[in-house]
């Protein structure tokens, strides 16, 4: 009797969660696998499987191919320097023994809460050729011919949207690493500075080995938050433009969903980005595997 | 030897105190300049982006909150993630319980199938998320929209709440059984009072997810009555590209950041120490 009981219990704690996660999680995830080998306007009716159709037609799709390499481009450019950056303001936090540390945390963390679409139309303003304070500054400084459209132009728009997205992201992952280093015995750095070595030589020797598992982590994290912010940022920044030099995979699958109703194909999309995902993920977890303590 | 290691001590404090000037001015630059043109008028905006309003035009506001229905957007926003909060809750507490305190067949697989979970973005399943609810009838409800939001919050919040759960020592349930009391009433009056805590972290980090969540909320729902601050914005910002009313959506920018930064500066403390505690989130 009491075995029943407890048996009723627990599946009365799991099923219905189970079920609802089923339902809109883990169905919509098989779907996007499925529905990518058929060609389907996706309102049932005219669905035909077409095997790997969809992925031949992806590779010779030239605005594919642009939003793959500018997709691959954020995924490299922003991870390096926001993990970078974050290093380095922990560093500076956990050891420059400031009494108003906590502060500086506060503000750096808080772009990280905000949504995306906030952050997007506040740059989008700052980066506003007449009234946005970039060329405000570069006027005011006489240096006027580096005063761009920078959102408008094909070679600054990445780097631009690159910009925001580190922007967004360091604070979240300064924290992180500072919490790493807030563990890191205190003594390993008196006895390198008592043998000669600089902040310089500390940082690399010490900090990054024993943050080493920390940094691992953060690597795969910030690739796969790549994916997920780009969408929002080049919705409302740019919309893909100019001339798609900013589309990035994911609004591409957007637009061929709900622009085109081509959903069989947007859904092929998905597939390569998350599978692309995985393998990076794979990869970098691979390649820092050695250096492990 | 002493006073001159002082000097430099001091010198390279100071270097590192400008350092950080110029990050905490990159950092909050946007926010005041956002705060200032919310007060200004469409002209001042357009002439320099450092000057400060004549006259603080208030109107702004009143423009936002009605003309682009800003009032509305933040009542959809409050209303779904108060619902997406409260369903996530039902649905979270009793599994958490269940993977966290009782040993039972297929246990490790429910877990780690829900770790799995961890990795699945929104904007990977928005399109077929799609289709399913227009067969179901299920879009441009926000009933549904936090139903969804609350599953796709389950890895996440199942993985913090298990992990609070299990540090809670096993005394205080065994009594309780002992006493007589059921396993349902356990969990209602022994176990959720102890796991606040957890709950509460559960509670804040989704609070902002919820809030901010954007794809979904663009394909889920369609008419404009419904839809959430993230989305309105979004729209807004598309047709001030023509109609240049820049002053209305700075005001809404304003208004949208003033729950955030609340809970943020409520909350800081907790969210940067739940994320030192292992709650990484991607």
């Amino acid at each position: 009797m009491k075995n029943k009981d407890r048996t009723l219990f627990i599946l009365f704690c799991i099923l219905p969660t189970l079920a609802i996660f089923s339902i809109f999680i883990l169905y919509p995830v098989t779907q996007v696998f499925i529905k990518s080998l058929y060609s389907s306007s996706g309102f049932g009716s005219n669905e035909e499987f077409v095997g790997l159709a969809n992925f031949v037609e992806l590779f010779k799709d030239d605005i594919f191919i642009q939003s793959m390499k500018n997709t691959g481009f954020l995924m490299l450019v922003v991870p390096a320097i926001t993990l970078f950056l974050s290093l380095i303001f922990a560093s500076i936090l956990s050891f420059g023994d400031l009494r108003e540390k906590h502060l500086y945390r506060t503000i750096f963390f808080f772009p990280s809460i905000l949504s995306f679409v906030v952050i997007g139309i506040l740059w989008a303003f700052i980066y506003h050729p007449n009234m946005g304070i970039i060329n405000e500054v570069l006027n005011w400084m006489g240096l006027n011919q580096f005063a761009l459209t920078w959102l408008g132009s094909k070679d600054t728009v990445l780097w631009a949207i690159a910009l925001v997205m580190v922007w967004q992201a360091v604070g979240y992952y300064m924290v992180m690493y500072l919490a790493g280093m807030d563990g890191v015995p205190r003594e390993l750095y008196e006895a390198a500075s008592l043998d000669g070595a600089n902040a310089v030589q500390q940082f690399f020797k010490i900090t990054i080995p024993m943050l080493w598992e920390i940094i691992r982590i953060t690597i795969i994290f910030s690739i796969n938050g790549v994916l997920n912010i780009s969408f929002v940022i080049v919705i409302v920044m740019t919309a893909g433009g100019p001339n798609n030099a900013s589309q990035v995979a994911l609004t591409y699958m957007y637009k061929q969903a709900f622009v085109n109703a081509n959903f069989g194909y947007a859904m092929a999309i998905a597939v390569i980005v998350f599978s692309v995902s995985l393998v990076l993920s794979f990869i970098s977890n691979k390649i820092t595997e050695r250096e492990a303590h | 030897m002493s006073k001159s290691k002082g000097i430099k001590q001091k010198s390279s404090r100071l270097i590192l105190r400008i350092v950080l000037l110029a990050a905490t001015f990159i950092f909050v630059y946007p926010f005041v300049w956002n705060l200032l043109a919310s007060f200004k008028t469409n002209k001042e905006i357009m002439t320099s982006p450092w000057g400060i309003p004549a006259i603080p035009q208030f109107a702004n506001f009143t423009r936002a909150f009605k003309e682009s229905n800003m009032g509305g957007f933040i009542i959809n926003s409050f209303l779904v993630t108060g619902l997406s909060m409260l369903l996530l809750l039902i649905l979270v507490i009793p599994t958490a319980y269940a993977l966290s305190r009782f040993d039972f067949k297929g246990r490790k697989v429910l877990h780690n199938f829900y770790m799995a979970g961890l990795f699945i973005q929104p904007v990977y399943i928005m399109i077929p998320l799609f289709l399913m609810m227009n067969n179901l009838h299920l879009l441009d409800n926000r009933f549904w929209l936090s139903l969804v939001y609350a599953a796709g919050a389950l890895p996440f919040s199942i993985y913090l709440l298990t992990g609070f759960m299990r540090s809670i020592p096993k005394e205080f349930e065994e009594s309780a059984f002992i006493d007589g009391s059921g396993y349902f009433r356990t969990l209602i009056s022994i176990i959720v009072p102890l796991a606040k805590p957890g709950i509460l972290t559960v509670i804040i980090f989704n609070f902002f997810t919820f809030w901010n969540e954007y794809a979904l909320a663009l394909v889920l729902i369609s008419s404009d009555a419904k839809k959430t601050i993230p989305v309105g914005l979004a729209n807004l910002m598309e047709v001030q590209r023509f109609a240049t009313d820049w002053a209305a959506l700075f005001a809404g920018l304003v208004l949208v950041l003033l729950p955030t930064i609340t809970l943020y500066a409520l909350t800081q403390k907790k969210l940067t120490e739940g994320m030192s505690m292992g709650g990484l989130k991607g």
